[in-house]
């Protein structure tokens, strides 16, 4: 189990940061990744692993109506 | 005077002339006021008070309207007013986004004080031919056009021709007709509405400027509430206000050096990075319909669902090949974020004017939203006429979208058929009876006329005319306080149903929009985290309209690093931007927390002002459920998975053998007890009873005392 946005996640071995935002269909291009507090840059989403317990936030920076 | 007036017949029913005057620090110091009914037309001095408690714009306009009218004033009384003012910053033209109208007026739909917004030129020619606000009362006997010439000092109330009322042919030629000629179109600005808006509760005013590369008029709209409707009961045809000679310093502002630079840092961040975020350059706001979409939360037949399997058919892609031309778009000098958009040459297929090529402005998310999704409609050219025509006959898309989504839903329940729509089949995505019922409420009839009175209205109708159930209207029928909501799906966000029902005018998302902060990013998780966005976002947002500026440059593009400060939902670089272009127009010294107490003061006076006109109470803060959980079996089911969980999580109920209506009782209680908890959470960090009314202690403590506030809020504390 890790923390995504404060809820909890169902944890997979080798999950990557661009895995998990896949699979949450996270498309939305201005989305701020911080892997236990530390933001992790767009073109390190894919070899960032995800570790069980890990404090995952995926800030949508979404301006709207 | 204007002799091409007098050679054309029209006759002169008040002629007036004015000293131009100064324009200083933002201000020129006086407004316009103007009586269709008596043909008055004097000059009003702003005075100190106006600009320190209500610094202008919809501050203004309110300011007015209180002195106008009592509390049994109704929408159509000749003491109403429509205001229009702009707002001391507005018409500046180093920083994106400031050229807007704020028009203030009694609504036909809520009986109380609605605010809309519009691009275009009209309010910064107001200010620069003199004059701070426009407040125009009565009622005329015959239908006039007010003619407003800056350069000359001349304002003459004139005869309107007969003939169009139509926007797009109105706005066209009253274009045509006051300029001197085709290089002094740009100088000519018009405010109308159209046919529709003199047959129902939901007419707009449609802001036409004049696009010099199209050669044509271009439209934005004061959309919401009905000021269209109140425009022509005053049978006011036309406004129309010619200023030539628009200059970079034309507010003569305190500091021309610091607007400056504020402008050309943020022109800078829109060139870098616009195309790597929201490309508002390239397609307006219609960019986020697919993620609207991708995040369920567009809406889609009456707001029962938030995707849909077509939206890739109205997906913003699909919009950029027919809307764009490939050049940025703006609605005011100097806005590089140019988010205007519209789609030329484009052949009508339906109503009076098929046939006719026109260009149409749009369409932007709520148009797609709404006329699209909402009404189960994904054929693009089909919204994209709609909108032209609910432009052009001057309503309110979103109302229109909003009423039409509804009264699809009561007709495929069978509160409605064909013998009580007159022979209209309104089923969900039934573009040709969309396009008829259209077309009925601009000539006032069939069941367009009843559908044309609102769904507050509607719902009384059905219930008295049909015997529908009342409890069922009121959980489907997408309005609070009058006002149709605007296209976004609040079910599954309790931040954004605050954001719809705790504000002034009603359900429109322009206080807060805090859906992704609370349903995805989960940033506000508790009910103080969420009262305290409830708080800072309507007062922040309430400032644009103030100061005659847009939302949209504010967090429509984000600086570079700005992921990396304290709070980047309010790109508090943006944030002193703002405070920096205030300073430097008006020469005052106000920070990022006076920001906030200038709108405070407003927005408890519009509370209040709603207090006194018998409304703006906890009673009327309450929400139609279908705004917040699944009213049907057929929602729940579409998100069984979801719900089950969260009676599991939050109540601890074991939903094993239950049926899906027992299951949505219980949703319904608990999520019933939420909104209400976080009202009490929300009147409490504003400072109100909780009943919903501003306590004397909070007036006090944000210098809005004002003794006609005290002896309005005494009554009901």
């Amino acid at each position: 189990m890790f923390k995504l946005n404060n809820r909890d996640c169902e944890w997979q071995v080798g999950l990557t940061v661009k895995e998990l935002l896949e699979l949450k269909n996270y498309t939305y291009p201005r989305i701020v990744v911080l892997v236990n507090a530390e933001v992790i840059p767009e073109e390190n989403y894919a070899s960032t692993i995800i570790f069980d317990g890990d404090n995952v936030e995926a800030i949508h920076l979404m301006a709207g109506g | 005077m204007d002799l091409k007036n007098d050679q054309a017949g029209h006759k002169f029913l008040k002629e007036y002339n004015y000293d131009l005057g100064d324009l200083d620090r933002g201000y020129t110091n006086r407004t316009l006021y103007i009586n269709v009914g008596t043909h008055e037309i004097k000059e009003k001095p702003v005075t100190p008070l106006m600009k320190d408690k209500f610094i202008g714009g919809k501050g203004f306009g309110l300011y007015y309207l209180w002195q106008a009218v009592t509390e049994k004033t109704k929408w159509n009384d000749p003491e109403n007013e429509i205001i229009i003012s702009s707002g001391p910053v507005g018409g500046i033209t180093q920083y994106p986004g400031s050229g807007k109208s704020l028009v203030v007026t009694l609504s036909p739909l809520t009986n109380m004080p609605i605010d809309s917004n519009a691009g275009g030129h009209f309010g910064p020619f107001l200010k620069f031919a003199g004059f701070d606000a426009l407040e125009l009362q009565g009622k005329a006997d015959q239908d006039v056009i007010i003619v407003i010439n800056g350069n000359k000092g001349t304002i003459t109330i004139e005869e309107a021709p007969a003939g169009a009322v139509d926007t797009h042919i109105l706005g066209e030629q009253l274009t045509e007709k006051y300029a001197e000629n085709e290089e002094d179109k740009r100088n000519i600005a018009v405010i109308s509405t159209g046919s529709a808006a003199e047959h129902t509760n939901i007419g707009l005013l449609n802001f036409t400027f004049y696009d010099v590369r199209r050669k044509g008029i271009r439209l934005k709209q004061a959309g919401r509430g009905g000021i269209g409707t109140v425009f022509r009961d005053k049978r006011i045809k036309a406004v129309v206000i010619k200023f030539a000679g628009v200059k970079g310093n034309q507010n003569h502002p305190a500091d021309q050096l610091t607007l400056n630079k504020t402008g050309i840092k943020l022109h800078k961040e829109i060139h870098d990075l616009d195309n790597v975020q929201n490309k508002m350059r390239k397609i307006g706001t219609a960019n986020i319909i697919e993620v609207m979409d991708k995040y369920d939360l567009l809406p889609t037949h009456n707001y029962k669902f938030g995707a849909h399997k077509n939206t890739f058919k109205i997906s913003s892609e699909v919009f950029i090949s027919k809307v764009t031309q490939n050049y940025p778009d703006g609605c005011w000098h100097g806005c590089s974020m140019a988010c205007a958009k519209a789609a030329d040459h484009f052949e009508l297929k339906t109503g009076p004017y098929k046939g006719q090529k026109v260009t149409i402005d749009g369409p932007e998310y709520e148009n797609a939203a709404g006329l699209g999704s909402n009404c189960g409609i994904f054929d693009p050219d089909a919204i994209l006429e709609l909108n032209f025509y609910c432009d052009t006959y001057g309503i309110d898309t979103i109302s229109y979208a909003t009423l039409t989504a509804f009264v699809m839903e009561c007709y495929e329940n069978g509160i409605l058929n064909k013998e009580r729509t007159g022979g209209l089949e309104l089923n969900f995505g039934n573009i040709e009876a969309n396009f008829e019922l259209i077309h009925q409420m601009a000539k006032g009839v069939g069941f367009g006329k009843i559908a044309g009175m609102g769904i507050r209205k509607m719902k009384a109708y059905f219930e008295k005319e049909f015997g529908a159930d009342p409890k069922f209207l009121f959980d489907i029928g997408m309005e609070q306080k009058g006002l149709e909501f605007s296209e976004y799906l609040p079910k599954e966000s309790l931040a954004q149903q605050g954001g719809y029902g705790l504000t002034n005018k009603g359900p429109q998302h322009d206080e807060a929009w805090l859906i992704f902060m609370d349903m995805v990013n989960n940033q506000i998780p508790t009910f103080e985290d969420k009262a305290e966005a409830l708080h800072y976002y309507p007062m922040f947002r309430t400032w644009f309209g103030l100061n005659g500026l847009c939302k949209l440059p504010w967090n429509d593009i984000a600086p570079a690093n700005n992921k990396f400060t304290d709070e980047p939902a309010k790109i508090p670089e943006h944030v002193q931007n703002y405070v920096d272009i205030f300073n430097a127009v008006t020469g005052k010294t106000i920070d990022k927390h006076e920001l906030i107490r200038q709108s405070e003061r407003v927005y408890n006076f519009q509370r209040i002002f709603n207090i006194r006109m018998g409304y703006g109470k906890r009673v009327h803060d309450k929400l139609p459920y279908r705004a917040m959980g699944p009213v049907t079996v057929e929602e729940y089911l579409s998100r069984q998975e979801r719900y089950d969980q969260q009676l599991a999580e939050f109540l601890g109920y074991d939903t094993t053998g239950k049926s899906a209506e027992e299951k949505i009782k219980v949703m319904r209680e608990y999520r019933e007890s939420q909104y209400e908890k976080l009202t009490d959470a929300v009147y409490k960090r504003r400072g109100w009873t909780m009943d919903g009314v501003p306590m004397v202690e909070k007036l006090r403590e944000i210098e809005m005392d004002l003794p006609e506030l005290i002896e309005v809020v005494k009554k009901h504390v």
